[in-house]
């Protein structure tokens, strides 16, 4: 049997929402599909266009993975135009002459935006605001221009006119309604929002009709004529009058439109011909499009099911939104102009603090209409869900909207109140059953259930609601977040570190037989280890504890993908002697190991074979060096910018004292790896704010920062203290590393433990600074033990004939690894692919 | 031609680690997981990396079996069949091993 051709016109993000959901619902094989992107880029996401003012990269707002579309063999025909199709033979022709067959067609090609008819309107100062050629084209000429005017105060009007304000031109709105946003918002909302707006320094006129755009002006390059006999001058223009269904291929090849324009559908989202669907802002559906992204996502996935055979139907859509438009919140919820009959109004009004709430109920009193919120939009989730499922207000509706300290009862609707099919996340329709199913499914994390349900991953305000959600689930379900260690021990790290210090337990054997049951495994082994080490600062190869280390510490190096170590001394602060350099480039240089200055301000040495670390190690002590440490979760290095010492900016001694903190800390086992910096003032070269902790010189001392991560997930550490003296900042960072040693859990950065830590920063600060807890001096003495125990794991290792056995690489030969293969690659080695090795041993594996 | 060769003392062994030996131009990996007088013996060479390394790999027990973890990336292998925990398509090859008189033998 022949494939099913399907043909989908247009890549934007509904179109591609048709596509994900076909791939996930559809036996792809028995189907041959086709997309047509007239735009020269794949779909991307045009509800957050204008963040790409503040990163300018295409890629951040795709929404297609790449290699996504090839992956699924889905050919898009990218910059390619559908010019006409033909209904009889059921082909579309393109502007390249393409002819592309189809037996069901998507036709998923939007809007435009529609520019009233005012004369002059074509000059090239004048713009629209859809695509991300149209934003490189206002970034270039806001670039030469001093100030710029945005027709049309509607939500994309407002959006754009912040745009333009980051762009730093004099901003202007020119709306032809009295009020802002007069889809949304009421009248006194609509002026509550204009003062904020205009506090912030955007020109708002309202009831302004644009007559004529003249070339020319006195201080500006063109004239806006008004019908009330105004005139502005402005550099530029951009137009954001609304949207207009694209529906000009539907039109040529005969399909049926609304009166007000778009393609006709049903409820099934099927065209006046059965073999074409259209979905998104180019349908119509009793006569009305839909602007928003949501209810097109919901279209997307009526045609995908249709077209699969299953039963499902558009109802239509919320228009509700909540967004924040130039600072401002702002939220709209159904009848926001309360036109309901005999309706009643709440409203709550604060001009200090600029807030407006309006809520809009049924006669009853009983039912939720609609709501405005502008200001404060912290309501917004439950009053929708109180409209969406029709729940029953409480006997005084006002208490939704009014702030607690006006007599207001927080009431806020529970979670529980939500019935199952209640809409948690509107982008992608999934309801409170959908999440409850994923939670019961084991997906217990906020990521897990946007990655299984989709939830969230659009507009993502609905995570709070998510949040909630889940936590009510896992309650309901009695799930206490276990932290057991693994099968062996029924204890969270945190538990065991207590267990081991309290008892005094030396081994962990000792551990295992009273605490714990079996053999032991990959994850309590090396755990418990570093508990140990943490302890006791004990050897960490001693015959008990050998085993218990992980891949890098049980050879104190590096192992890296060919079983190869890297070497590298500890440089504190980065600070290295010409003399000790050429200690590292001679052993580099014996025996031939890849050179390179890694990310911590130090050199590493890579390719040594196990047999070789001894010697190469007694090479470097020999010269001065200690390990590094960068093999274990333990502090790594401090990193600094030369500070005042030589710098003509600096006002503290950034390297001094970071050479002393590198030395006070080093050898300490952590839950995971710690990295400091220490800058020399506020310009911060050392990036200290990115480092579990950063110190930031100023002119009476430091400035603590604490929990900072770069690499995976980025996060600026947080403020701890401020001015401190050397002597007061290491008392706090003795107590700081210690808690951190005893309450994370395990591989857990010290970003990730404080996101953990209930009361966040400032019960850290409470129990770093003010010894909430009375452990302080235990803390620090626990820390003076550590420090006074420091042994350089290398000089012990290399005083011990039966540790230096272990590391040849046969027991019982003294040859090297063969498999262990190098070639050139600029002026020094690398490992060699497995295609450029002769394959030594068979081993019983499948070609992989 | 079946042989058992000696590759080493058991007192070489940490207990609880490994080691490789070189039998007959193979890589044997060999595991002392206590200090009872038992030894495990599998092929060194990490079938996803193509890499010398089994040996150096913690020793752990799940399903009241015991396995080696890849020091690379943590796949498990079972010490008695060589079978992969993650990937059940994947195995190592083992070998037989004993004690004889305080010396471990291994037969290919």
């Amino acid at each position: 049997m022949s494939k099913q051709k399907l043909v989908i016109i247009g890549n934007g993000m509904v179109g591609h929402r048709f596509i994900e959901d076909f791939i996930e619902k559809a036996d792809l094989e028995q189907f041959e599909i086709t997309a047509f992107c007239e735009e020269p880029r794949v779909a991307y996401d045009r509800v957050h266009l204008s963040s790409y003012f503040s990163h300018h990269t295409a890629d951040e707002l795709s929404l297609v993975k790449e290699g996504f579309y090839e992956k699924h063999n889905i050919n898009v025909l990218i910059g390619e135009r559908a010019l006409t199709i033909n209904r009889q033979e059921k082909v579309i022709h393109s502007q390249t002459g393409r002819a592309v067959y189809y037996d069901k067609l998507i036709m998923a090609t939007g809007s435009y935006p529609w520019v009233p008819s005012i004369k002059g309107n074509e000059s090239k100062d004048c713009f629209v605001y859809r695509t991300i050629e149209d934003l490189n084209a206002i970034e270039a000429t806001a670039r030469r221009s001093k100030n710029g005017v945005v027709v049309g105060g509607g939500l994309l009007g407002l959006e754009a006119a912040g745009a333009l304000k980051a762009l730093g031109v004099e901003t202007h709105v020119i709306e032809f309604a009295p009020v802002l946003m007069a889809e949304q918002l009421d009248q006194q909302g609509g002026q509550m929002l204009r003062n904020k707006i205009e506090s912030i320094g955007v020109k708002v006129h309202t009831g302004k009709n644009t007559q004529e755009i003249v070339v020319g002006g006195e201080s500006a390059r063109n004239t806006m004529k008004f019908a009330d006999g105004t005139e502005l001058e402005v550099d530029f223009i951009v137009f954001s009058t609304g949207i207009r269904p694209q529906d000009k291929l539907a039109k040529q090849c005969g399909l049926a439109t609304g009166r007000r324009g778009g393609i006709t559908i049903d409820n099934q989202c099927k065209t006046s011909d059965p073999d074409i669907y259209a979905i998104g802002e180019c349908a119509s559906w009793n006569d009305k499009f839909f602007g928003l992204v949501a209810p097109g996502y919901n279209m997307a996935k009526v045609a995908v099911d249709n077209i699969l055979g299953r039963d499902n139907e558009f109802t239509g859509a919320d228009m509700s939104a909540k967004l924040k438009l130039l600072g401002v919140d702002v939220g709209s919820i159904g009848d926001a102009n309360g036109r309901t009959p005999n309706c009643k109004s709440y409203v709550y009004l604060d001009e200090n603090s600029s807030v407006y709430k309006r809520i809009i109920v049924s006669e009853d009193g009983k039912r939720l209409l609609g709501a405005v919120l502008v200001g404060d939009t912290e309501s917004y989730s439950d009053l929708l869900q109180y409209t969406l499922n029709d729940i029953e207000l409480p006997k005084h509706p006002d208490s939704l909207i009014l702030p607690a300290h006006a007599g207001g009862e927080k009431v806020g609707l529970g979670v529980d109140a939500l019935p199952e099919t209640a809409q948690v996340c509107s982008c992608f329709d999934v309801k409170k059953s959908d999440i409850a199913d994923a939670v019961a499914a084991g997906h217990c994390t906020i990521g897990a259930i946007k990655a299984e349900t989709g939830a969230g991953t659009g507009c993502g305000g609905c995570i709070p609601l998510i949040t909630q959600v889940l936590n009510s689930e896992l309650a309901k379900q009695g799930v206490e977040v276990k932290n057991h260690l693994c099968e062996h021990f029924e204890y969270s790290r945190q538990e065991l570190f207590h267990l081991i210090r309290i008892e005094g337990i030396k081994t962990f054997k000792d551990l295992l037989v009273k605490y714990g049951q079996g053999y032991g495994c990959e994850i309590c082994k090396p755990t418990v280890g570093s508990i140990l080490a943490s302890c006791w600062s004990e050897y960490i190869l001693s015959p008990e504890n050998n085993g218990l280390q992980d891949t890098n510490d049980i050879f104190l190096g590096n192992m890296q993908k060919d079983g190869t170590y890297s070497v590298i001394p500890r440089m504190p602060g980065g600070e290295v002697t010409p003399k000790g350099l050429m200690a590292v480039a001679n052993v580099a240089q014996q025996y031939e190991l890849y050179t390179k200055v890694t990310g911590a301000q130090r050199i590493g040495l890579f390719g040594a074979h196990k047999g070789d670390l001894p010697d190469i190690w007694k090479q470097l002590i020999d010269a001065g060096f200690e390990t590094g440490h960068a093999y274990g979760k333990s502090l790594r290095m401090v990193k600094t910018c030369v500070g005042s010492t030589w710098c003509r900016f600096g006002v503290q001694d950034s390297v001094g004292f970071g050479v002393e903190l590198e030395n006070r800390y080093k050898g300490l086992r952590t839950p995971h790896k710690i990295k400091f910096g220490v800058s020399g003032c506020t310009r911060e070269c050392a990036e200290a704010q990115g480092k579990d902790v950063g110190l930031i010189a100023t002119d009476k001392g430091w400035n603590l920062y604490v929990c900072g991560n770069g690499g995976m997930k980025p996060k600026h550490g947080e403020l701890l203290a401020v001015d401190l003296d050397n002597e007061t900042l290491v008392r706090y960072l003795d107590r700081f590393m210690m808690f951190y040693v005893r309450t994370a859990d395990k591989l857990t950065r010290t970003s990730v433990w404080l996101q953990n830590l209930e009361g966040g920063i400032e019960y850290l600060k409470e129990v770093i600074i003010n010894n909430k807890l009375g452990i302080n001096e235990q803390l620090e003495k626990e820390m003076a033990d550590a420090i006074d125990s420091y042994q350089c794991e290398w000089t012990k290792t290399l005083s011990d004939d039966k540790q230096l056995a272990r590391f040849a690489h046969f027991i019982n030969s003294d040859e090297h690894d063969d498999n262990v293969v190098f070639t050139p690659e600029r002026a020094q080695k690398r490992p060699a692919f497995l295609d450029e090795k002769t394959p030594t041993y068979n081993i019983s594996l499948e070609e992989v | 031609m079946s042989k058992w060769i000696k590759v080493c003392e058991l007192d070489n062994i940490y207990p609880s680690t490994g080691v490789c030996a070189l039998v007959d131009g193979k890589q044997v990996a060999i595991f002392r997981p206590s200090e009872e007088n038992k030894v495990y013996a599998i092929n060194n060479m990490d079938p996803f990396a193509r890499s010398n390394v089994l040996s150096r790999g913690v020793i752990c027990e799940h399903q009241q079996q015991l396995w080696v973890a890849s020091p690379l990336k943590k796949q498990r292998f079972n010490l008695i069949d060589g079978s992969c925990l993650e990937n059940s398509e994947v195995s190592v090859e083992t070998y037989q091993a004993r004690i004889t008189d305080g010396q471990v033998e291994i037969h290919l």
